[in-house]
């Protein structure tokens, strides 16, 4: 028989082990559903996770992991700090909505000005923009108690409509015909988000992400609010009669989070993007919750993970196209990866036991 | 400036060289599709890998497709068609509006890759546009929808407003009133072209607020269902036949038939003979089908539809001829006289009677 026993302490070798072993178990039953849909499932695994890095076109591929990955981790870091401190931000799509909107709108609004401030007050409003729509869930909830889970996440639905009646009306490009969309601050160089070396895939939202993670790695591990997000997480009576302020807390973490989110709406709307259209969002704020999670709210961990998450995107399109896989069998392949982990992480807090459970 | 000018840098020219090569030297010509959704949306989508499946059938091995499934339309879709171009692609269909500048963007990359675009309006040496007079149709539509409608209230579900959908709100209210004098638009625009919880929200308000009669220009099924189970309420298949609707709710539809353009595109690019063309074809050529009328329709109303079908085939009767006023009442067509192709393509506004504005 097998008994489930609880850890006095979660395990520190299964929780780096964890993610791992998810990683390892989604590609074994990915493998047997791409062989039930009559795939080579080692030629498809290899597709999907070796082919973007190591294939004759990797050069092409490797810089898209950059594009793919940074909104990623950008907004996964942020979101780390509020989920280790038992503050649940689930809109992060909406406030990377709200960050492009205020940073789009500062290009849009000085174009065609040129001039080296443009870009820094695109960055500078991108950040405000997310950090006010995050702020209304967080001052609900000091101020009434309402569940930040909700709040944040209905107010996806209204950045979103708040999208569409901007790329309809006050940012429609007035030279578009008609035509949905605002300009294309891609091809307004004082507002472009474009490549620092090109065809590195190294725009300035890869350095704000790297930057992120050193950020949250320093203050998570050797600031005194790092100490405090992690206590109020771990124990919220302990952190209490540590001094620490659990309001201040609640909008701290929701700002960062929310500020990282718009800096991610606004590096993709200067570039990769381009323009404010009303499909602009493509669900990585919502994505970024599995990365955050893959990674352990760990900035390195996340760091990794966002570059896994981005791999299966690129990996998962290559595979579409190459050997015709279905595009929903990707989906689950990343739908996998969470469930995985979910499921070994009982590993971390509890240890098998092999006979007879003592009984009660 | 372009941003990601692959072709700038040397390393990426050398591998221009390389990339035409694989595509030269084999016998098959390969063409990729771009959708966005899923090849089983049962409407738009479906159509188009339809057609895909046909072409290659038709070129009996000596086409190979490949197709990539709910592409965002954005920095994603540039990197599904590049993909396809290094995968050694000759010609690439990129079947949605919002493909526009990512397509241009690629085939600016890669000038010995032919693209096919379509709806959209901007063209370049190897990129072509294509497009289908869906208005034409949808005045059969509308014939039917004013002769049935008991409440005089006809509900239409509208994705993205784009010149595209307005003309097909104003061709079908132009015809439904011609029938019906009382009768009256209610419009809800979704601002997707899939997204079947929102089409299925957006049939059951209409249906609330009394309309028996639901047009769509989104490309799910949803809708249907929604009119199944509210009962005495008659919808149409949208770009593809949704025969399993049929005979009721679902009592005709309209066809986007692209085969015999995949086919003579393909054609072309294997003779060596394709150049960029615009082309929007409607009844006439086949490419506007009207799926059958069912026995839900009246033995008289639906010889009119197919006699009103037919008069529009053979040319004899355009279904923007005058008089027609604009919605704010000001003169569009004087008596007896036909709209411009330019007009329509850029149509914006809508004809005098619907209430309600376009979204801006």
């Amino acid at each position: 028989m097998l008994t489930l026993e609880k850890r006095p302490n979660p395990s520190k070798g299964w929780t780096l082990a964890t993610p791992v072993l998810a990683v390892i178990f989604t590609m074994i039953v990915g493998g047997i559903l791409f062989a039930a849909l009559g795939k080579n499932p080692f030629e498809t695994i290899r597709t999907i996770f070796v082919d973007p890095l190591f294939s004759e076109f990797a050069y092409y591929y490797r810089p898209q992991l950059l594009v793919k990955g940074a909104p990623l981790v950008l907004i996964a870091i942020g979101l780390s700090f509020g989920f280790r401190a038992g503050v649940w931000n689930i809109g992060a799509e909406g406030q990377y909505i709200m960050g492009a909107l205020f940073g789009a709108g500062v290009g849009l609004a000085l174009y065609p000005m040129e001039s080296w401030i443009v870009f820094p007050l695109m960055v500078i409003a991108g950040a405000i923009g997310g950090i006010l729509w995050a702020m209304i869930p967080g001052i609900l909830k000091i101020k009434f108690g309402t569940n930040e889970i909700l709040v944040s996440l209905m107010l996806v639905y209204v950045a979103e409509q708040l999208l569409a009646s901007m790329a309809l009306g006050a940012m429609r490009n007035p030279e578009g015909m008609g035509f949905p969309g605002s300009r294309n601050l891609s091809q307004y160089p004082s507002a472009a988000n474009l490549e620092i070396f090109a065809n590195s895939g190294m725009h300035w939202g890869v350095v704000a992400a790297l930057i992120a993670v050193i950020f949250a790695y320093i203050t998570l591990a050797r600031h005194m609010f790092g100490f405090q997000v992690r206590l109020s997480g771990q124990s919220p009576r302990a952190a209490a009669f540590a001094g620490v302020n659990p309001k201040a807390l609640v909008l701290i973490c929701l700002g960062i989070s929310g500020g990282l989110a718009g800096l991610a709406g606004m590096f993709e709307v200067a570039g990769p993007a381009g323009q404010v259209s009303i499909d602009f969002n493509v669900g990585y704020g919502f994505t970024a919750i599995i990365v955050a999670f893959l990674g352990r709210l760990h900035p390195i961990g996340i760091l990794l993970a966002g570059g896994l998450m981005a791999l299966t995107y690129i990996g998962g399109e290559i595979a579409q196209s190459t050997l015709g896989l279905p595009g929903a069998a990707i989906q689950l392949l990343q739908g996998m990866l969470l469930f995985f982990l979910l499921a070994v992480d009982v590993l971390t807090n509890y240890r098998l036991k092999f006979g007879q459970g003592e009984l009660a | 400036m372009k941003r990601r000018t692959l072709l700038a840098s040397g390393a990426a020219a050398a591998t221009m060289a390389t990339l035409g090569m694989p595509a030269r030297a084999q016998d098959k010509t390969k063409v990729g599709f771009v959708y966005v959704g899923p090849t089983g949306d049962g409407g738009w989508t479906y159509e188009h890998d339809q057609a895909r499946q046909k072409m290659e059938a038709h070129f009996d091995g000596a086409v190979e497709t490949v197709f990539v499934e709910s592409v965002p339309e954005g920095p994603d879709a540039e990197r599904v068609m590049t993909q396809m171009v290094l995968a050694g692609a000759d010609l690439i269909f990129t079947t949605s509006f919002g493909y526009m500048d990512p397509t241009l963007n690629v085939a600016a990359k890669f000038p010995d890759v032919k693209f096919e675009h379509a709806t959209g309006f901007k063209r370049a040496d190897n990129v072509s546009t294509y497009s289908a007079r869906f208005y034409e149709g949808r005045a059969v539509q509308g014939h039917i929808a004013g002769s049935m409608t008991k409440t005089n209230k006809i509900g239409y579900i509208g994705s993205v407003p784009i010149p595209e959908v307005i003309r097909g709100i104003n061709s079908a209210y132009l015809h439904a009133k011609k029938v019906n004098p009382d009768v009256e638009f209610k419009v809800i625009w979704i601002f997707e072209w899939l997204n079947p919880a929102k089409e299925a929200d957006a049939a059951t308000t209409l249906i609330e607020q009394g309309c028996d009669v639901i047009l769509q220009h989104t490309d799910s099924t949803a809708p249907q269902a929604a009119a199944q189970e509210a009962g005495n309420v008659i919808t149409f298949g949208q770009a593809s036949d949704m025969a399993e609707y049929a005979p009721s709710p679902r009592v005709s539809s309209i066809i986007d038939n692209w085969t015999p353009y995949y086919i003579a595109r393909t054609q072309a690019v294997i003779d060596g003979t394709w150049t960029s063309v615009d082309t929007w074809d409607g009844i006439s050529t086949g490419m506007v089908e009207i799926g059958e009328i069912t026995e839900t329709v009246p033995a008289e109303i639906k010889a009119q539809a197919e006699a009103l079908r037919d008069s529009i085939a053979d040319g004899s009767y355009e279904p923007f001829t005058g008089p027609i006023n604009k919605q704010d009442g000001s003169a569009w067509l004087g008596d007896g006289e036909t709209a411009d192709d330019g007009t329509l393509a850029g149509m914006n506004f809508y004809v005098e009677g619907i209430t309600g504005d376009i979204p801006q």
